[in-house]
């Protein structure tokens, strides 16, 4: 039997791992380092290969080539009742003919560890259901079920945790606070967390870093607040909330701020946010950072005139609106109701500007919509 | 007469119910009622009520005789029968090997036979062998029918299980053996169980087969279908309602078994 709690500490690494099913490739020759004790999420959209990677670490799945090493010992090809790993099923998958109790103990007993009756206490109480112990799992709520899951893996004191699509069978309420707990039990075990999701808010809430994969392969990694506000491909601007993307070029970089030429007007990139390899760029701007005028009112920094709006949705906190460009894009912007002037309507014609400081740059030959069909919201 | 035609459609659904379940039970409860006639010679017209065919089951010449062969049989056929459906069941539902889609429709040809044919070729087939009709040959030939239904039955439930459960167990630290233990076979059991019960009873019930090759030993259902040529004896009956109440008492023994083991209170 393997003493879980002894064997391999260390990070997770995977080196050129890749997984193909018959033509398929599900995971794409990636190499990733997952930080000892960190809370590390998985994002992308189904098919992007996040689960298959999560599986390989688990040993449910036989990787077609390279490495996993969980510290310096490798596990590549150990048989998964003999790697320091436990997984949270989606859909908790627990054993529905053993209590709550024997479903916790289960993997304590498989590795012959004393004080089991002691070590499912404590992991019941962590999460907060002690008073269920002798029930089977279909009494439970499928929030309940979902912390018993949890629990019967962290009870092992695994050297790697993870959760596959963990909340996805909770209502939205309950996987807000459960959200917030799991991110309380991670900081309380101090177990490495890997997270698998499609859902970016979710990722956002718990993550300390996230990858964001697509096709079998990481688009960028990163903390939430990095690959929000700068990020690198616009699959990671459109899969991570909203971006609008407008074509350029750029004119003049020899300054700490680019100056981009858009359909006539000149507007400023960070050169330090801009990701683009020629002079052909896409300029991205959240709609939440933009602010929006009756046209012909004085405004600073990037400035965008001529604008129409198409659409505009009263949502209470904010107004959103859809606003037709000259060239005939249609641009997002988020605009707070928090100054008591009335919101604009349909027909108006205005004016756009933000701060160039939150302007981002993404090479010019990528898909302006790539990952925004890939949505977790339109799915 | 309007209010009549109202009440009549209002419980249609009811008199329809009556109808439907008077028509599966009436035979039962004349099975019943004539255990507890007071016939001497034919058992087919009521005479008079009377505890004694149930006091003295064994009062017919070899009906004690014919009952202890049928359940013997019965119950070597369905061990026999359940382990190795239970096998090919296993086989069959959880791996991939050539000829298994060949496998899965020569399972159901024995189902689909009919027994008439099935009966005759395996006496003439012990025949050529050389093996004399008798206990032996019965329970050959029943265990050879009661497979299709034990692999078709096991093999349902195995497909129902979650394969993720399995994963689970193995991420928990149990090798393949245990896994097998703690998690594949529990799940599984209720469908052996069942498996179990219908190869018992088919056993239990058949005539045709067992009729080409018992020999001269003596079964239940041959028991019955002999003597009700010079009249049947009221014990016939008296056994049949056993069987009957028995398998109920099982069958009732299952549900709360099978509500406790789910966790319904």
């Amino acid at each position: 039997m393997v003493d879980a709690s002894s064997s391999a500490h260390g990070d997770l690494i995977l080196k050129n791992l890749t997984k193909t099913f018959g033509e398929f490739v599900a995971v794409d020759d990636l190499d990733l380092v997952i930080p000892e004790g960190s809370f590390f999420a998985l994002l992308g959209p189904s098919g992007c290969g996040k689960t298959t990677t999560l599986r390989m670490v688990a040993g449910l799945e036989e990787p077609t080539s390279g490495t996993i090493f969980i510290g310096k010992s490798e596990i590549t090809y150990e048989k998964p009742y003999k790697r320091p790993v436990n997984t949270v099923f989606q859909n908790y998958a627990l054993f529905p003919h053993l209590s709550i109790y024997e479903n916790i103990a289960f993997g304590l007993r498989r590795r012959g560890v004393k004080d089991v009756d002691d070590q499912v206490q404590k992991a019941l109480d962590l999460v907060e259901l002690t008073h269920l112990a002798s029930r089977k799992p279909n009494q439970l709520s499928g929030g309940q079920q979902q912390r018993i899951a949890l629990a019967r893996a962290i009870v092992n004191r695994p050297a790697l945790l993870l959760l596959d699509e963990p909340l996805g069978a909770l209502d939205l309420k309950l996987r807000r606070a459960m959200q917030i707990e799991l991110k309380w039990i991670q900081t309380e075990v101090g177990i490495t967390f890997v997270h698998v999701t499609h859902d970016q808010e979710e990722a956002m809430t718990m993550a300390d870093t996230i990858a964001v994969m697509n096709e079998g392969k990481i688009e960028q990694m990163g903390s939430p607040a990095d690959l929000y506000d700068n990020p690198q491909t616009s699959f990671v601007a459109n899969f991570l909330g909203q971006s609008n993307l407008i074509k350029g070029s750029i004119v003049d970089s020899s300054g700490e701020s680019a100056v981009v030429d858009v359909f006539g007007t000149k507007i400023g990139l960070p050169v330090l946010r801009n990701h683009a390899h020629d002079s052909s760029v896409l300029v991205g701007i959240r709609p939440e950072k933009i602010r929006i005028a009756p046209a012909g009112t004085q405004m600073n920094g990037n400035i965008l005139e001529g604008g129409v709006i198409s659409d505009a949705s009263y949502i209470g906190v904010s107004t959103q609106y859809q606003v037709e460009m000259p060239w005939g894009q249609e641009l997002m912007v988020f605009e707070q109701n928090d100054d008591g002037t009335p919101p604009l309507s349909k027909g108006d014609s205005v004016v756009l500007s933000w701060s160039p400081i939150f302007t981002f740059g993404l090479a010019g030959d990528q898909d302006v919509n790539a990952g925004s069909e890939a949505h977790p919201e339109s799915e | 007469m309007k209010q009549a035609s109202r009440w009549f459609s209002r419980n249609l659904i009811r008199i329809y119910a009556f109808i439907g379940f008077a028509y599966l039970f009436l035979p039962i409860i004349y099975t019943i009622a004539f255990s507890f006639n007071n016939s001497t010679k034919s058992n087919l017209v009521w005479v008079g009520f009377t505890w004694n065919n149930w006091l003295n089951p064994c009062g017919a010449p070899d009906v004690c005789n014919a009952l202890g062969n049928s359940l013997k049989i019965g119950v070597l056929a369905t061990f026999f029968a359940t382990i190795l459906g239970t096998l090919m069941a296993f086989a069959m539902g959880r791996y991939a090997f050539k000829g298994r889609s060949v496998v899965n429709i020569l399972i159901f040809l024995p189902m689909a036979t009919p027994e008439i044919v099935m009966g005759a070729s395996l006496l003439t087939m012990f025949i050529s062998f050389g093996f004399n009709p008798g206990f032996w040959t019965i329970v050959i030939a029943h265990v050879m029918f009661c497979i299709s239904f034990v692999v078709v039955t096991v093999k349902a439930r195995i497909a129902s299980l979650d394969p993720r459960l399995e994963q689970a167990a193995m991420d928990l630290y149990a090798d393949e053996r245990e896994t097998f233990r703690r998690v594949t076979l529990p799940l599984v059991a209720p469908g052996i169980a069942a498996a179990a019960l219908l190869a018992f009873s088919l056993s239990f019930d058949d005539f045709i087969i067992t009729n080409f090759n018992s020999g001269d030993v003596n079964t239940f259902p041959k028991f019955v279908y002999i003597s009700a040529q010079r009249g049947l004896p009221p014990q016939a009956n008296v056994i049949g309602s056993s069987m009957f109440l028995i398998a109920l008492i099982i069958v009732l023994m299952g549900q709360f078994v099978g509500r406790r083991r789910a966790g319904v209170r």
